[in-house]
């Protein structure tokens, strides 16, 4: 057991899969001998390779197209793309080649692949280092897509990406990767993907939120009443996600507050929205609110605290939908 | 030196056979024997009457958008020969059929596929071949993928080819390719089948290069242009190159110049943009043709072979079409079942429901009974 940061849990994760099967590569734009712009590969290379932590040219559609090949071959690619803003042109690869050779060629060729790729904003980056696409993703069928906010689910859940035999979008919200340390087991161990995490449990309202948001949604309700009692669920998995555990909860609140830092609409959230109108609609007792990023293009980052769905927001939503 | 030339190319030509069906004895030694050209035209004779009786499929309503093969076939038989059955990986674009028979794609397959059925790239265990390409130019990243993981794994003599057309060499992701392939120095081989247009648009406007293998040397690839309709050449610049592959010297490029004898697709109409003076030359230069006359010249082949070739060629690609229209309806619910290796609970009810509404599923809530998925 050693105490470790989101970005610590992530490293040694990937040490310790590379060190126990040969078929993974690792591949990505400076994450060898410079061990990645945020640190994630620190070491790897000098430990296990210039072959199998590999610095790749500057080509993210190359990297997700190799990675694609490598996959196909029989090998478990793990590409990194170095921020979410240059996903763009990895797009293609992903969502038109990864996410669908297994259903056209009906399970004969496959891609088991897993694509690390930080996050979000609220660290002062450039312009495109700061957005939240995880819905484009959700939207496209046949890719797995989650972002895991803590050091203990980053490693379960990495470990399931890496196990799945289908490609998954691992997102890593860039602005908690040094911000909150815990406990995280030496020994392996998976986080089923699909699975959220009840952090606190409540009676009156229920916040569903993931990434780096939920941080800021624990920081809105350490600051509500104390007779106001909130439950708190990370959803931790954006695709396949768990509704059963959202359905339980707001059927027992009857409210329900979902709180992201994508733009508002289409989010991630709009699709929970709906389906808790679908699931519990007979329980629910407000509208659902929805405290998200707005449908603005990511400011640079000088406004971008303005943008994100920060604590006195989230406080916001929660107050207002109690008190409809 | 303040002012001097650092980088200097050229590209080289290669033909083995001519127009005329005559053979350069020098160039050809240690090329193909004659057992083997009367088996590549036999090859390309199937695939030309599979050709045919898809164009009539179509035509008559039974078949979704075709793309002819017709006129092109020698670049894929020339190379798929050079290459190792169930040993080497064939990423295809989708006008390199006869390639993919020859590496043991079942023939039906390629219909199945065409007539709008995902089953029709199920290839069987040891078919080492990516699905048709439908998008242009995305595949051979993944061909330089397979060959990486090839150098990676220290796999032996085995290499990757894949085949695409001049208009792809537009795509970024051939340039992807191509950086990956020869920054990694993977066993790949980049066979550009240049048949002059990209639907509608000349080569001449698809790029101001002289010559697609020229495009190769940006990335210090070995590269040669070959009369594509010459399965001689095309054979020989293959085996060179997958030689050089399986020796760990790394990827090369093939430019074949070639032409598309028919239409882009059945849903094109080539006379729209194409000048028939134009096809009637290439008609000429058909490869059949010349590797016919070169048949007869040394005497293996002659008339009666020829019609009992034509015979078995109709009998096959009547087969060919039994099989693939004999083939039981897919299952609706194939769609959801292969998304993933074990779907979500949610998919697994939109296919048990076929439905995406709430209270259809659960019409309990209006006071309903249930109703069962549609029958299939």
């Amino acid at each position: 057991m050693a105490i470790q940061t989101l970005v610590g849990a992530i490293t040694s994760t990937l040490d310790q899969a590379l060190a126990a099967d040969k078929d993974i590569i690792m591949l990505g734009e400076d994450i060898g001998l410079n061990g990645g712009v945020f640190r994630a590969t620190d070491g790897l290379q000098a430990k296990h390779g210039k072959d199998r932590v590999v610095d790749t040219p500057l080509d993210e559609s190359g990297i997700m197209g190799t990675a694609i090949g490598l996959a196909i071959a029989g090998m478990k690619s793990i590409p990194e793309i170095q921020f979410e803003g240059f996903l763009g042109p990895a797009y293609d690869q992903l969502v038109n080649h990864a996410a669908r050779m297994r259903t056209r060629t009906r399970g004969a060729v496959t891609v088991p692949m897993t694509v690390r790729v930080p996050v979000g904003g609220g660290i002062h980056a450039p312009e495109l280092h700061s957005d939240s696409p995880e819905s484009i993703y959700a939207h496209s069928p046949g890719v797995k897509v989650l972002m895991p906010c803590t050091p203990y689910d980053a490693k379960g859940l990495l470990n399931s990406a890496i196990k799945d035999p289908d490609p998954v979008i691992f997102f890593e919200p860039k602005r908690v990767y040094r911000t909150f340390k815990e406990e995280v087991p030496d020994e392996y161990y998976e986080i089923p993907i699909g699975k959220a995490k009840v952090v606190s449990e409540g009676e009156d309202l229920t916040v569903v939120t993931w990434g780096a948001t939920m941080f800021q949604a624990l920081e809105a309700i350490d600051s509500l009443p104390e007779d106001v009692s909130v439950e708190l669920i990370d959803l931790r998995s954006i695709y396949p996600f768990d509704m059963d555990t959202i359905a339980e909860s707001v059927s027992k609140t009857g409210r329900c507050v979902i709180a992201h830092e994508a733009p508002l609409t289409c989010g991630m959230g709009a699709e929970i929205a709906a389906r808790v109108m679908e699931e519990c609609f007979l329980n629910l007792e407000a509208p659902v609110q929805r405290v998200a990023g707005f449908d603005t293009i990511m400011p640079y980052y000088k406004l971008e605290h303005e943008y994100l769905p920060e604590a006195p927001r989230i406080l916001q939503g929660i107050t207002e939908c109690l008190a409809y | 030196m303040p002012h001097h030339t650092v980088f200097e190319a050229k590209i080289e030509h290669l033909q083995i056979l001519d127009e005329t069906g005559k053979l350069d004895k020098k160039l050809a030694k240690d090329t193909l024997n004659n057992d083997q050209v009367v088996y590549l035209y036999e090859q390309m004779r199937i695939c030309r009457a599979l050709d045919d009786i898809a164009f009539k499929l179509q035509r008559s309503g039974r078949m979704g958008t075709y793309p002819q093969n017709k006129g092109q076939e020698a670049n894929a038989v020339g190379s798929a020969l050079a290459m190792v059955k169930g040993n080497d990986w064939i990423v295809p674009s989708y006008r390199e059929n006869a390639a993919l028979f020859m590496h043991g794609m079942p023939m039906h397959m390629v219909i199945q596929y065409w007539m709008g059925d995902e089953r029709g790239s199920q290839f069987p265990d040891g078919v080492n071949i990516t699905p048709l390409s439908v998008p242009i130019g995305t595949h051979m990243l993944h061909a330089t993928g397979i060959a990486w993981a090839m150098k990676q794994r220290k796999v032996k003599d085995a290499a990757v080819i894949t085949y695409f057309g001049d208009g792809a060499t537009s795509e970024g992701d051939f340039h992807n390719a191509m950086n990956f392939a020869s920054v990694m120095q993977v066993p790949t081989i980049f066979y550009c089948q240049n048949n002059s247009w990209a639907i509608s648009l000349p080569r001449e406007q698809q790029m101001n290069s002289a010559t697609v293998a020229q495009k190769a040397i940006a990335y210090d690839m070995p590269t040669i242009r070959v009369d594509g309709n010459d399965i001689f050449a095309v054979y020989k610049a293959t085996c060179d190159a997958r030689k050089r592959a399986i020796e760990g010297g790394g990827p090369s490029f093939i430019e074949g110049v070639t032409y598309r004898l028919a239409d882009h697709t059945t849903a094109d109409d080539a006379s729209r943009y194409r000048d028939p003076k134009e096809v009637e030359a290439w008609v000429e230069r058909d490869p059949l043709i010349r590797t016919r006359m070169y048949m007869e010249s040394v005497g293996v082949w002659d008339d009666k072979k020829q019609e009992e070739l034509d015979t078995r060629a109709e009998t096959i690609v009547k087969e060919v079409i039994n099989a693939a229209i004999s083939v039981p309806e897919p299952d609706k619910a194939d769609f959801f079942n292969y998304m993933f290796k074990e779907i979500p609970e949610d998919l697994k009810i939109q296919r048990d429901t076929m439905r995406t509404t709430s209270i259809g599923r659960n019409p309990s809530q209006i006071g309903l009974k249930a109703q069962p998925a549609e029958a299939h």
